[in-house]
């Protein structure tokens, strides 16, 4: 019962797959062995050869890799291929604003674009759909993953992306657009904007592919319901490759890992120790047919729960659930990474104290940033439009850091809350992670 | 001759302000004069007061954001032009006004205007040239 784009891989056997698995993942830490020296010098402290590496059940011996590594080896340091045979970089956010930038060759262009055929033609998209994308084009992965997989499938592409709402409606209306691909809360966006403009019935959308931010059971029903079409949930990660690393089929339980091209894992956070299916735990993966920028147990901060249960849609590949928390501070917000540093960077060079406190909030399913900053003496003048003009600056500092909007609001000394003398950075009124 | 006005940052929020005129009251300090700019977000509170010093101490101690901002106060009439005649001379002397507001004596022929201007010592010579009347600290309290 099922529309696989590639139906040999997607539901071989489980013993298939942990062969595929086996003989790519020696030939990958060889490959970063070889060509990596942070890998290679971690190796060589923990007294792993490659040639330790006979299988999957090896896994647990390799060194794991951290945003703080990516940061660190910016902008070459974890290229595993000479530049001249990558055609492609994607960039993401870093922990203090040094960016992550990931390289692709083209073999690994091809793969995540496969990838993402594969979360398109589960959603019931085959080279007859119009597939609109309105992901981000550009660093983002978004837009450029489901382009790709819609060429893969043989759509038609309309490469939109974000924004300009009254043109996202008119294309979506006059070329017939029928798989939407957007965060979600876009989507919810798009949804009332189509209602208000009453032209719900000249929309012939019958799926929607939404990722790169966390969403609810509710918001899932909201939008199905208000544009008639089933929503599907994709998940992924510059650093892996983009969206695409899984995806959610027609059971809507829980998104298969593309488990020829990544391994995945659950660990305990704290420990780093490897915990059976179906615990929860935090997500790791190892990318064993990347070329450029392959990495070793890349711990992705997002907890998870793991499960080899069958599935109705035939396919094979493990499955993950959404990403129940985050094992660090990193908060996303209408689709892109935000750390709590990043924005105390911005306020330490602003001139500002370091107390702040992030707050966010979902309205009509839109994600609203405000950071409050407590007013300093060196900060305070007699006059308004001196305050305004460095609120002003900062929001501007925030946005350039960011990428996104932050509204910025100054409050009273020491009226931000502190617990055990701990200021609570982050206030997340979203509730996004259900357990 | 300039008279300092304590400026203190308020956040919006329900109750602030009456807070900082509690504060005032409890140390037995009496406003002249109270002006408020307000934000979106934040207000700037201009006060002046009988004890400068005094006020500035339990603020500090309650923990307020402020600073002491001088500015000119001029004694004029309650009458149609006073006002206008005031903002002709810094409008010719090229003097950019920031804000004013003015305090009530209670007296018909005697008001008090209180003006932020961009340069206090210009703006003090050519009032006085103009004869208008610059009202000292002590003036205020009386």
């Amino acid at each position: 019962m099922g529309n696989y784009f590639q139906p040999e891989i997607e539901t071989a056997s489980q013993e298939q797959i942990k062969e595929w698995q086996s003989e790519r993942l020696v030939k990958q830490v060889k490959h970063v062995y070889d060509n990596v020296a942070m890998y290679r010098e971690r190796m060589d402290e923990m007294g792993v050869k490659p040639e330790d590496i006979k299988g999957v059940e090896d896994l647990h011996k390799l060194p794991f890799t951290t945003k703080d590594d990516l940061r660190e080896q910016y902008p070459y340091g974890l290229l595993a291929k000479p530049l001249s045979e990558c055609v492609r970089i994607q960039s993401t956010s870093g922990t203090t604003g040094r960016r992550v930038v990931a390289f692709y060759t083209q073999h690994d262009i091809d793969l995540w674009d496969e990838c993402c055929a594969r979360a398109i033609v589960a959603a019931g998209g085959t080279n007859e759909d119009v597939v609109h994308v309105c992901y981000g084009y550009g660093l983002f992965t978004g837009g450029p993953g489901l382009n790709g997989g819609s060429h893969k499938v043989g759509s038609l592409t309309l490469p939109m992306s974000s924004g300009n709402t009254e043109r996202q409606i008119q294309f979506m209306t006059d070329l017939g657009s029928t798989i939407l691909c957007c965060t979600p809360s876009y989507a919810a966006y798009l949804a009332e904007s189509i209602h208000e403009r009453g032209v719900k019935d000249k929309i012939k959308l019958k799926a929607g592919i939404f990722g790169a931010e966390a969403w609810t059971e509710e918001m899932r029903h909201d939008i199905e319901e208000k544009l008639g079409i089933k929503a599907y949930d994709i998940y992924g990660l510059t650093e892996i490759s983009g969206p695409g690393v899984s995806f959610e089929c027609s059971e809507q339980t829980g998104m298969h890992v593309n488990e020829d091209h990544f391994i995945a894992e659950v660990i305990n956070p704290k420990t780093g120790e490897v915990l059976p299916d179906g615990e929860k735990g935090e997500l790791v993966f190892t990318s064993i047919t990347k070329e450029a920028f392959p990495l070793l147990r890349y711990r992705t901060r997002d907890i998870c729960i793991l499960s080899r249960k069958k599935c109705s849609c035939g396919r094979t590949h493990v499955k993950m659930t959404k990403p129940l928390g985050r094992s660090d501070d990193m908060l996303i917000v209408k689709g892109v990474n935000v750390f709590p540093s990043q924005i105390e960077t911005v306020l330490l060079n602003k001139g500002y104290a370091a107390n702040y406190q992030i707050i966010v909030t979902r309205v009509n399913n839109s994600d609203n940033l405000e950071v409050q900053v407590e007013m300093t003496p060196e900060m305070f003048s007699d006059s308004v439009a001196e305050i305004e003009k460095n609120e002003k600056e900062l929001v501007g500092a925030l946005k350039a850091m960011l990428g996104i909007y932050a509204d910025v609001k100054l409050v009273a000394p020491k009226s931000i809350t502190r617990s055990e003398g701990k200021a609570v950075r982050v206030i997340d009124k979203r509730n996004l992670y259900q357990s | 001759m300039e008279v300092k006005q304590i400026s203190v940052f308020v956040e919006n929020k329900v109750g602030n302000l009456a807070e900082v005129a509690k504060v005032m009251s409890d140390a037995g300090i009496s406003l002249h004069a109270i002006s408020l700019a307000d934000t979106k977000d934040f207000g700037v509170l201009r006060l002046l007061v009988d004890d400068t010093y005094n006020a500035a101490n339990v603020l500090r101690d309650k923990g307020y954001i402020f600073s002491l901002t001088p500015v000119i106060a001029v004694a004029t009439t309650d009458e149609p032009g006073s006002l206008y005649d005031i903002l002709t001379i810094f409008d010719e002397a090229d003097i950019n006004l920031e804000y004013l507001y003015d305090v009530n004596t209670g007296k018909k022929d005697k008001v008090y205007i209180i003006f932020k201007v961009s340069d206090n010592v210009l703006a003090q010579n050519i009032l006085k040239k103009k004869g208008v009347r610059i009202i000292t600290q002590e003036e205020m309290s009386e």
